[in-house]
């Protein structure tokens, strides 16, 4: 049983796709050296979580799938997080 | 037992495997993220061992190589079996690279003293050592990873070329894609943790 | 009835011929049928051995002091008995056995979405349960660390240890293919006009399950690699010595560990919701709050780990956090026992076999449940925490609930399984031998507990005497009473009289079909109108 997989991703989308990571890459290396005090790790960690999504949503095709994949992978993502959310209530409270 | 060929079925399956990996990474990422935050200060001398510019060259290598593959769904699903072809022997070049790359950093930090339990190593802070520990589970489970990720692609190129899989049935493909997205994902997120520490 | 027709025509999965013969036909079968006997024949063979060291704990604790071991040995047999009983019997249980089997014929389909893979599910489960042994006959000696594998002992015991924990590793992997099995089954094979809220209780449990072997397992399957890192490479992930913190390998063990109970108990919630209309000849009371209840527990049971480690030297915040979840998470389970017993008001109950294991389950689990409540409280948990309290806890909990719930669906599905009836007097009298031996094994100790027996020492105090030796009977009668139910069912199913399509008068898709079912078990897929236990017709 085949379901609408008639969505073909051009290739310049995935071109355009690449350049937008590899250019998060490069920013992801300069900011390394500008000192952001604390927000470091959370400037890098974030462009981290943009560079995922994109490829998420583009290379992986979440973006033309049914929601299902998507609700999955959130849901997923939820459970992972609050799984380290709460693994600090006791680290950071020691 | 003659059930129809479900597709989609085969994509929820390889995205729920997908998951499972991530959990498995997961519990050293929680490791990790521990760790950093009982010895802060060690983790950013120790970061500084590793050599920014292979872990941003190993980067770009894997990005490009999740776009060939991607690009292969593409030519698959336009018949061009050919571009297909090319373009997945260019990822397995490509996961050559990242190998060969990690290769040289791995024997740069063994050639050092830096492997878990040598002599040197276990001289230097508590930080270090976990830092340390830290890096050659996690890119060496990483690479265990592109390992399996190669030999998968493999396979899918060899059922390509025998017109096994096709512009009628490419599933296996895109599932091969899916796994290997992961492995970048993986290192989407190592990149920044082990070698932008500053 | 029509099936007798079938029943000519079509030979039963047990009778079918295919390309394999004997053995081979078995266990190299993808039928999800055969599958689930191979599980349920395994799984037996195991739970008699986890019975028998069991019972050679209660020898030695039967009277103070050295009986017939010392505190080594002792360590490994209960070292053996946990890993063999949850690793090996009950959190595969219910799924691989009944699941396996009825899964398919609850929805309607001819199968697993992936019957090769579930094959090779079961193979990989054996390939476990080889390693765990071979820990026993080689190297340094059984494993001493209890199935918890705590750090640092685990990596400084001169025991046998990476064969066991490789073991625990592969059997994880097993359990990951089962729940990503029927997750897809479930999302892909359900009979036409079968939409989520008109699957029978069983699969949806099945579908939360499976959710939790997928993403709890792999946790734990990277811990006990970490444990195999500190053994042989000294990574230092959990030794102190090396800026190791010890607490964390007990979070990242419990982040799976808490989660594989709710693996062990939501199938055999599931069952119990099978049973209990099918016996009060009624529809089941709030079958929505119940799938609701199941989703609930299924995703709150992951964030309630921590109260296994209330003393371990957490934070206060973590302390209270978790006996918050914890306290929430009974709700859920709450919910359902309600519903049951609802179910069974103003019903005209048909008293069957199955129907005295289902109520006896939910007076076990009842008890189970509410000592979880003191265990979850944190001002009573540090005085009963690591004391027999627990020990009788999580035995009226997990073989109370998933026990006495595989032991109900055993005496259920047994006639569609094997074709043939099993003799109900016998039946009855083993349910009553080992209900009465289980109580007064397992009550005795909430008492030695409170009174401040520990866990997991084979030697105690004088004044817990008499308590042990109430416990060490009751197990041997609970004993007696699991052989009269085995060799009875074994007995029926070889020559007990031949059983029709729906003995029981059930509703749901598996009694339609004959029994034993064929290889395909549906020579039409059928198109479903109605919800599950519709009794109106």
């Amino acid at each position: 049983m085949s379901e609408e997989k008639h969505h073909i991703t051009p290739y310049r989308t995935h071109i355009a796709v690449l350049l937008a990571l590899i250019f998060l890459t490069v920013i992801t290396v300069a900011i390394t050296w500008t000192d952001l005090g604390v927000w470091n790790t959370t400037a890098a960690m974030l462009i981290a979580g943009v560079k995922a999504t994109l490829v998420l949503v583009y290379f992986m095709h979440l973006k033309f799938d049914q929601k299902i994949y998507t609700y999955m992978v959130l849901l997923v993502l939820a459970v992972f997080a609050a799984v380290i959310v709460l693994t600090f209530f006791d680290y950071l409270n020691r | 037992m003659h059930l129809h060929r479900d597709d989609t079925a085969s994509k929820i399956g390889m995205w729920l495997f997908i998951f499972t990996e991530i959990l498995l990474f997961g519990g050293l990422f929680i490791v990790y993220a521990v760790y950093r935050y009982e010895n802060q200060a060690a983790f950013h001398l120790a970061g500084e061992e590793l050599n920014v510019i292979m872990g941003t060259i190993n980067t770009v290598v894997l990005l490009v190589s999740s776009m060939t593959i991607a690009m292969a769904i593409t030519a698959m699903q336009r018949g061009n079996k050919k571009m297909a072809i090319a373009l997945l022997y260019i990822t397995l070049l490509l996961a050559l690279i990242f190998m060969v790359n990690k290769y040289f950093e791995w024997g740069a930090k063994f050639e050092h003293g830096i492997f878990p339990n040598s002599e040197y190593l276990l001289s230097l802070s508590r930080g270090d050592i976990l830092f340390f520990g830290l890096y050659f589970t996690m890119t060496g489970l990483h690479a265990f990873h592109i390992v399996v990720g190669a030999v998968f692609i493999g396979f899918v190129i060899y059922y390509i070329k025998k017109d096994r899989l096709h512009k009628e049935n490419w599933q296996l493909l895109e599932n091969a894609g899916l796994y290997w997205h992961l492995v970048d994902l993986i290192w989407i997120f190592l990149f920044p943790l082990f070698y932008l520490i500053h | 009835m029509q099936e007798n027709l079938h029943t000519h025509q079509e030979p039963s999965y047990l009778e079918y011929e295919g390309k394999h013969k004997g053995l081979g036909a078995w266990i190299f079968s993808t039928d999800h049928k055969r599958i689930g006997l191979l599980y349920l024949y395994t799984i037996l063979v195991f739970f008699g051995i986890g019975v028998i060291l069991g019972l050679l704990m209660k020898f030695e604790l039967i009277a103070p002091g050295h009986t017939i071991m010392g505190p080594q040995t002792y360590n490994s047999i209960f070292t053996l008995h946990g890993v063999i009983m949850i690793f090996v019997v009950v959190i595969p249980g219910l799924p691989a056995v009944f699941g396996n089997f009825f899964l398919p014929l609850q929805i309607g389909a001819p199968d697993v979405a992936f019957p090769k893979l579930n094959l090779l599910s079961w193979w990989i489960y054996v390939t476990g349960i080889l390693l765990v042994l071979v820990s026993l006959f080689t190297g340094g000696g059984a494993p001493d660390t209890g199935w918890t594998f705590y750090a640092p002992y685990s990596f400084e015991t001169t025991t046998n240890m990476l064969p066991a924990v490789l073991g625990a590793f592969v059997l994880g992997f097993s359990s990951i293919l089962t729940g990503l099995n029927f997750i897809v089954t479930i999302h892909r094979m359900r009979a036409p006009g079968m939409d989520w809220f008109k699957m029978p209780l069983f699969p949806w449990t099945l579908y939360g399950t499976g959710w939790i072997q997928l993403l709890a397992t792999p946790i734990v399957g990277i811990t006990l690699l970490m444990i195999v890192a500190e053994r042989t490479l000294g990574i230092g992930f959990f030794d102190p010595d090396l800026g190791g913190d010890p607490i964390l390998y007990q979070h990242l063990f419990w982040i799976y560990s808490h989660p594989a109970v709710y693996i062990m108990i939501l199938p055999a919630m599931g069952a119990i919701s099978e049973i209990l209309p099918t016996f009060a000849r009624k529809t089941i009371f709030g079958y929505k709050a119940i799938v609701i209840s199941t989703i609930m527990i299924a995703f709150v049971g992951y964030f309630v780990w921590g109260h296994h480690m209330f003393t371990s030297g957490m934070s206060g915040t973590a302390l209270y956090t978790f006996s918050l979840l914890t306290f929430i998470v009974a709700i859920p389970s709450a919910i359902k026992v309600f519903n049951w017993i609802s179910t069974l008001h103003k019903a005209s109950i048909n008293v069957q076999t199955p129907f005295y294991w289902a109520i006896s389950f939910i007076f076990v689990f009842m008890i189970g449940g509410l000592s979880g409540l003191v265990l979850g409280s944190l001002a009573t948990d540090v005085h009963v925490h690591d004391t027999a309290f627990v020990v009788a806890h999580f035995h009226y909990i997990v073989f109370g609930g998933t026990g006495f719930a595989f032991f109900a669906a055993l005496h259920y599905w047994f006639p569609k399984i094997y074709g043939r009836m099993y003799d109900s007097g016998w039946a009855n009298i083993g349910w009553m031998v080992m209900f009465i031996g289980f109580n007064a094994l397992y009550a005795p100790m909430f008492y030695l507990g409170i009174a401040g027996m520990s866990r997991r020492y084979y030697d105690y105090l004088p004044e817990f005497h008499s308590g042990n030796i109430i416990s060490s009977l009751g197990a041997f009668v609970m004993a007696m009473g699991i052989v009269i139910i085995i060799v009875n069912l074994v007995r029926g199913a070889r020559h007990g009289e031949k059983a029709e399509g729906n003995p029981w008068g059930g509703k749901t898709l598996e009694w339609t079909v004959p029994s034993p079912p064929p290889l395909e078990n549906f020579e039409e897929i059928p198109t479903v109108t109605k919800g599950p236990y519709d009794y109106s017709s």
